[in-house]
């Protein structure tokens, strides 16, 4: 489970912009032997018994919740939902104030989503316990770009090397953007696919291709990593309808049949099944989606055990 | 003897625009008003003199070394009294205009209540002169409570002391009322000052669009944003012969907007602040909420425009946007947080980086920062002409300092320059009748 002596930079995580290869590294390797944990009769392992995780969700989660839930208990911690609703945050308690609060009741690690870009790096700052970001508005979700980095090298060996395409709504995914940050790090070639209005300027490098047709996206990929359309956010227009959408972007076997020959198709979920993605795809053999969920659990052990033996200056 | 101030200042650098003066001389200030003014090219002499100083009690201060400045107007600033005490009064805000060498300053009417009515005005005017450090003017609202469906009495607020209109904070979206606002106006002869912004554009925005704003996962606002507004306004003040003055141009989009109406003969000026001209959207990284402000800090390429904006004149004015916050609205979510810079006590020094640039001359710098803002609003300030209220800074170009945002005299410490090192303060500013030292002992009394 990672070297001896090796360790993470920095106490958090908040994002994978900020990790470096050895980093991102380190923890795929060390999920490799949490992903064997999970394989065996019995799955916990008293790694990080009397240490206290807080999931402190500001958005709606049942997926990404559970997965960092599952995950602290399979290492023996306390952990406890911090859940928004019911707390004092409705009643008008400042950000600040209520992670200063869970803080106080002795959280070491703390695991954040908010609808708000740099809120984990904010409480990074002020809190001495680690932060983990579990998605923030449109910009990082560290987390789920590792686990889809697991599974690809599950799957194909290693990501060095692979042409990976991302479809769909680049624009607000924060799964996207963590992805495309973690693939190219670890040497992947990285392309998307989608209409213009969902794939910003300002992401775009030389070394990113994008394309407008799915025809021409798809061609001789090695994964095909599909996003989900966020019906939220799909208020001002930024296509006609979700039946034009499944028109021109969505993934059908014939579609899929352009890409290379048993490519691997990835999806976060939640599906919109026939909005982005077809049925029989989501369902076929070349399909990983469901281990995708299984590989998170490992991931999110692998990055709860390395921040719960950080220290500064080693 | 008069009984108000009476004060000689010798040997200073005069920088006054209004009577083309640049040069070392003295100035007399009686009873508060400015007496008497003399340029020399000669090293001063005490017996040189030709100002018969008959008043034994006159104070006479030696400027040698420092600039002698009328005082800067700042036709841009929010003071939030009425109904944001908690994040600024008229007395702090005019003590912080002060500290930074201003001696006047417009008041944008986001109030509340909404500055969109004579009571709210005369209830401004009266406070401010009672309680501020300095003289203040309110600009009201185009719009009734800002919201950009109705016209505010314009002619009423005109009469109660308003020297501008504007919605300051939000656009007028409406092209039909903004038209009206532009050809009503003209009853009064006063600029109707456009925010620039496309509310569809940039709506959700935080930051500039571009690279960064990808990168950091924040909302952009673009800066089409700012221009096709510019733009749209400058085609009403050509259709309706209004005055439009635009306020913060951060665009190079912008700048190049203003230059063509101008060129074109259509009555239109533009202000820019100093965090426009000396910024870029780099600061935002770490989600700095400090450097969050309307319209947004931008790139390079934008500051440079706007420095030539500023060197050919396109750009009128120097403003602060003086927008300060409580502590509790800048330290949260990068989203929530309230967009402005306090502005007013870092604005001079930044100024004079672009005098050391080269950008502009001092000479330029004082019209932009106190004859211009004075001639587009028709205040008569802005000036060293005899007998003119003695409106006077006396400031030391070399004088440098760290900028300290609890040292503020401000109540908002939201700036994005703390800990910056600046060069240029004001060592004195006379104002209302009196001088305001603002270093102890740097005034040097002969």
């Amino acid at each position: 489970m990672g070297e001896a002596g090796q360790q993470l930079k920095n106490k958090d995580i908040v994002g994978i912009k900020d990790l470096s290869l050895e980093e991102i590294e380190l923890i795929l390797d060390t999920a490799v032997g949490f992903r064997d944990v999970l394989r065996r009769d019995i799955k916990k392992v008293p790694t990080l018994r009397g240490k206290t995780v807080v999931n402190l969700f500001f958005e709606p989660s049942t997926r990404t919740r559970t997965s960092f839930e599952l995950a602290a208990k399979r290492l023996s911690t306390d952990v406890i939902n911090f859940s928004v609703s019911a707390s004092s945050v409705v009643k008008g308690e400042s950000l600040i104030d209520t992670a200063m609060t869970i803080q106080a009741l002795g959280a070491d690690v703390v695991i954040i989503r908010h609808s708000s870009s740099g809120v984990p790096h904010l409480l990074a700052r002020h809190l001495k316990a680690s932060v983990i970001n579990a998605g923030d508005g449109i910009n990082e979700h560290p987390t789920q770009a590792l686990l889809d980095a697991f599974t690809i090298m599950e799957k194909n060996g290693a990501v060095r090397g692979l042409r990976i395409a991302i479809v769909g709504d680049i624009l607000h995914s924060r799964v996207a953007k963590s992805n495309i940050y973690c693939l190219r790090t670890l040497g992947a070639e990285v392309r998307l696919i989608g209409p213009p209005t969902l794939i910003p300027e300002g992401l775009v490098d030389p070394d990113i291709e994008v394309f407008h047709s799915m025809e021409d996206g798809l061609r001789d990929a090695d994964v095909v990593m599909m996003l989900r359309i966020q019906m939220e956010r799909q208020d001002t227009g930024f296509f006609p309808t979700t039946d034009e959408y499944f028109r021109l972007w969505g993934l059908t076997r014939e579609r899929l049949a352009l890409a290379k020959p048993g490519a691997t198709v990835m999806h976060p979920g939640p599906m919109n099944r026939g909005i982005e993605i077809a049925s029989d795809v989501a369902d076929s053999a070349q399909s990983v989606i469901l281990e995708q969920v299984t590989n998170g659990i490992a991931v999110r052990m692998a990055v709860l055990y390395l921040l719960s033996g950080w220290r500064s200056g080693d | 003897m008069k009984k108000g101030l009476n004060l000689l200042i010798r040997n200073g650098h005069i920088i006054d625009p209004s009577q083309g003066m640049d040069g070392k001389g003295d100035l007399l200030i009686e009873d508060g008003r400015i007496r008497e003014l003399e340029i020399r090219d000669s090293e001063f002499k005490t017996q040189d003199s030709r100002f018969k100083i008959q008043n034994s009690r006159l104070e006479i201060i030696d400027a040698s070394g420092l600039y002698v400045l009328p005082g800067l107007v700042d036709m841009h600033v929010h003071l939030r009294e009425p109904g944001y005490e908690y994040k600024e009064t008229i007395k702090t805000g005019t003590m912080a205009a002060v500290r930074g060498g201003f001696t006047t300053v417009c008041c944008m009417p986001n109030t509340k209540p909404v500055n969109d009515n004579e009571t709210v005005t005369e209830f401004i005017l009266r406070k401010a002169y009672a309680e501020g450090a300095c003289y203040v003017y309110t600009i009201g609202a185009i719009t009734k409570g800002q919201k950009g469906e109705e016209l505010a009495e314009m002619g009423m607020m005109r009469d109660a002391g308003c020297v501008a209109f504007s919605d300051d904070g939000f656009p007028v979206m409406n092209s039909l009322l903004m038209r009206r606002a532009l050809e009503y106006s003209r009853v009064f002869g006063v600029p109707v000052i456009s925010h620039a912004e496309d509310a569809g554009l940039s709506a959700g925005g935080v930051m500039n669009e571009g690279a960064l704003s990808v990168r950091l996962g924040l909302r952009g606002i673009p800066a089409a944003a700012e221009v096709v507004m510019i733009k749209r306004d400058i085609e009403l003040a050509a259709l309706t012969g209004g005055r439009l003055h635009i306020a913060h141009v951060s665009t190079a989009g912008g700048v190049r907007a203003v230059r063509e109406a101008k060129k074109a003969g259509i009555a239109v000026t533009a202000e820019t602040c100093p965090h426009y001209f000396t910024l870029t959207e780099e600061v935002v990284y770490g989600y700095n909420t400090n450097a969050k402000v309307n319209p947004p800090l931008r790139t390079e390429r934008d500051v440079e425009a706007l420095k030539e904006g500023l060197a050919d004149g396109t750009i009128d004015v120097i403003a602060t946007d003086h927008a300060p916050h409580h502590m509790d609205e800048k330290l949260c979510e990068f989203d929530k947080a309230a967009s402005g810079i306090s502005g007013l006590e870092t604005a001079l020094p930044l100024c004079l980086r672009l005098v050391e640039e080269g950008v502009l001359s001092m000479r330029d710098l004082v019209e932009k920062t106190a004859l211009n803002p004075a001639m587009i609003t028709g205040i008569e300030r802005g000036s060293l002409r005899k007998g003119a209220a003695a409106d006077v800074v006396l400031l030391d170009p070399d004088r440098e300092f760290t900028v300290d945002p609890e040292g503020f005299a401000s109540m908002g410490r939201n700036t994005p320059f703390g800990g910056w090192r600046l060069r240029g303060r004001p060592v004195a500013v006379i104002c209302k009748g009196r001088m305001h030292e603002i270093d102890s002992g740097a005034v040097k009394q002969l």
